[in-house]
């Protein structure tokens, strides 16, 4: 077991915890996530048929269509969002339904930018505590899932 | 530097212009901190695509601005709904999901936002003009402003475009700045025919790979030997802001900021250049079918909705024909070009021929389509794009012809000899 912590840039502040879900592919929310379940839908998407609920989701950014926000809003007030997201770059599409769930129901999604180096350095399985000063800790499993 | 904003800004801030505005400007303020804004500018347009029906979150939000007496400050537009307001008993929608859609479009409508539901606004009298700063939802949409009008939005998502409608105010950054408006991306295509580039198939697979490629960076395409009309380039467009996250694309001698690819890219050198050729074109035509074998149950048209042009063109296509008995056709439209249409007598012959029409809504936005209704066939790259994950149905891609002619022959049928 290895711990490395990576210093990211808060984009909406607050603290997780959770099983990091990974993939370099962008995701459009929009036809690629299931507000009801919490699943990847996205058939062509790497992560397809895996829940996000609960989990620190850490992908580039979202693709495609502008609906992306209003599903991530969905997800938020059905409890079946992810715990984080951690990006590698700011992206407007989920910083807005944070935002927007804050002032509607006063509750946000934590979001935090990584450097390209350090999102890179991110695994599906790996345990990560988000801190609200942006810090990622991550916990490595020796063995690979 | 830190978000500087004007008397104006911080009045409604405060609460001066009442809670709705102010609930506006605060989402406004927030997220242009977040993307590093250093001000807002004015805007003179806005569509909304927030009126699509997605679940109770968006109807809270909707709802909420709306009795806090949040009303539209610039003409403002309005994206399809989750429902067609007239016809949707003739489909599977559920009746009380029925009735959350229309809640959602009384919401907007009251904040003074004008009832074209559609997502094809550039074919409305609302389109903007060249150099117009305005905010725009609906990814189709923001590529087309963008590209073919010249005009200026960033990609604003559901939820956003509405605060910028309201209080006439968006982030003075991206593409509002001409110099966040260059070509990044250099697309050359090579040994393409003309014959080709003329069918309506050509732009949606074209549209699919640039995307794919591109993600969320500025496309420039040289190399095309025929002036596209409106419709190839909104089915370029669509296509791209499906695979990728497109929102400008210039073409070199088509669209107004690309003159020359000297202009498309203001004097820089592109970051790469990429050779499109027929093969990756034919593996971008196969990427939008995901259907096995030839069975037919639905066709449907108009992603983005249809235009009086395709109208036009579908009519001539269905002239004396009538679809098979065992396929469903449908062609999606705004309620305002359906009218014109039927009053041009394009929509008599696609009845005649056994079309369905449904106006306000799209099926990807609506839960319309019955269990029965498994293998589609669109002209559509968005519809292919999303119809897989979104309504858990097969679907195959073709052109309008071969749209027709598979309706008539009750299974998939396609004219394969350009794409050889």
């Amino acid at each position: 077991m290895t711990e490395i912590t990576f210093q990211g840039k808060t984009v909406v502040k607050g603290k997780a915890e959770g099983i990091a879900l990974v993939s370099r592919e962008p995701l459009s929310f929009w036809g690629g996530y299931d507000w009801q379940t919490g699943e990847i839908i996205d058939r062509r998407h790497p992560l397809s048929g895996q829940i996000a609920k609960g989990r620190i989701l850490a992908i580039p950014f979202a693709r495609g269509s502008s609906t992306t926000t209003a599903v991530l809003l969905e997800a938020i007030r059905a409890g079946t969002a992810p715990a984080a997201i951690v990006a590698a770059e700011t992206d407007f599409f989920f910083a807005l339904a944070s935002v927007v769930a804050d002032e509607l129901y006063a509750a946000s999604l934590p979001l935090v930018t990584l450097r390209e180096n350090d999102f890179g350095k991110m695994e599906s399985g790996d345990e990560v505590r988000l801190l609200d000063n942006g810090t990622v800790i991550v916990r490595k499993q020796n063995a690979k899932e | 530097m830190p978000l500087t904003l004007t008397p104006k800004d911080r009045a409604m801030l405060n609460g001066d212009f009442g809670p709705g505005t102010k609930m506006a400007m605060s989402i406004l303020a927030r997220m242009a901190e977040v993307i590093d804004a250093k001000e807002l500018l004015d805007i003179s347009g806005a569509h909304i695509d927030s009126t699509v029906y997605i679940g109770d979150a968006g109807l809270e939000f909707a709802e909420r601005l709306a009795r806090l007496g949040a009303k539209v400050s610039v003409p403002t537009s309005l994206n399809v709904s989750g429902v067609d307001e007239h016809h949707w008993q003739e489909w599977a929608v559920p009746p009380d999901w029925a009735q959350k859609a229309r809640r959602q479009m009384i919401a907007y409508q009251s904040m003074g936002a004008a009832p074209t539901w559609t997502c094809a606004p550039y074919q409305t009298g609302m389109k903007p003009r060249f150099g117009q700063q305005i905010a725009w939802g609906e990814s189709n949409a923001i590529v087309f402003a963008n590209s073919v009008i010249g005009a200026r939005t960033e990609r604003y998502p559901d939820l956003f475009d509405i605060c910028c409608a309201i209080t006439g105010r968006a982030p003075a950054t991206g593409l509002h700045l001409t110099e966040n408006r260059k070509g990044q991306i250099l697309f050359r295509l090579e040994g393409i025919s003309e014959d080709l580039q003329r069918r309506d198939d050509f732009y949606p697979v074209l549209g699919n790979l640039i995307g794919k490629l591109t993600l969320d960076k500025i496309p420039v395409i040289e190399g095309v030997t025929f002036t596209p009309d409106e419709d190839q380039l909104k089915s370029f467009g669509a296509a791209a802001a499906s695979s990728g996250g497109v929102a400008l694309f210039h073409m070199v001698g088509v669209t107004p900021e690309a003159s020359t690819s000297e202009a498309a890219f203001q004097g820089n050198k592109p970051l790469r250049v990429v050779e499109i050729n027929m093969e990756a074109l034919r593996e971008s035509r196969r990427e939008l079918t995901h259907a096995d074998g030839d069975e037919l149950h639905l066709v449907v048209l108009g992603s983005p909705h249809f235009s009086l042009a395709e109208y036009k063109r579908l009519a001539s296509l269905v002239a004396g024909k009538t679809k098979h008995p065992q396929v469903k056709f449908l062609v999606t439209s705004s309620r305002a070009m359906t009218q014109l249409a039927d009053q041009a007598g394009f929509v008599t012959p696609a009845r005649e021929f056994g079309a369905q029409i449904t106006v306000d809504t799209c099926i990807l936005t609506s839960p319309m389509l019955p269990d029965d209704v498994q293998c589609l066939m669109t002209n559509s790259a968005k519809f292919a794009y999303y119809t897989p994950g979104l309504l858990k149905k097969r679907i195959a891609f073709g052109s309008l012809e071969d749209c027709v002619n598979s309706a008539v022959a009750g299974k998939i049928v396609r004219d394969e000899a350009l794409w050889k």
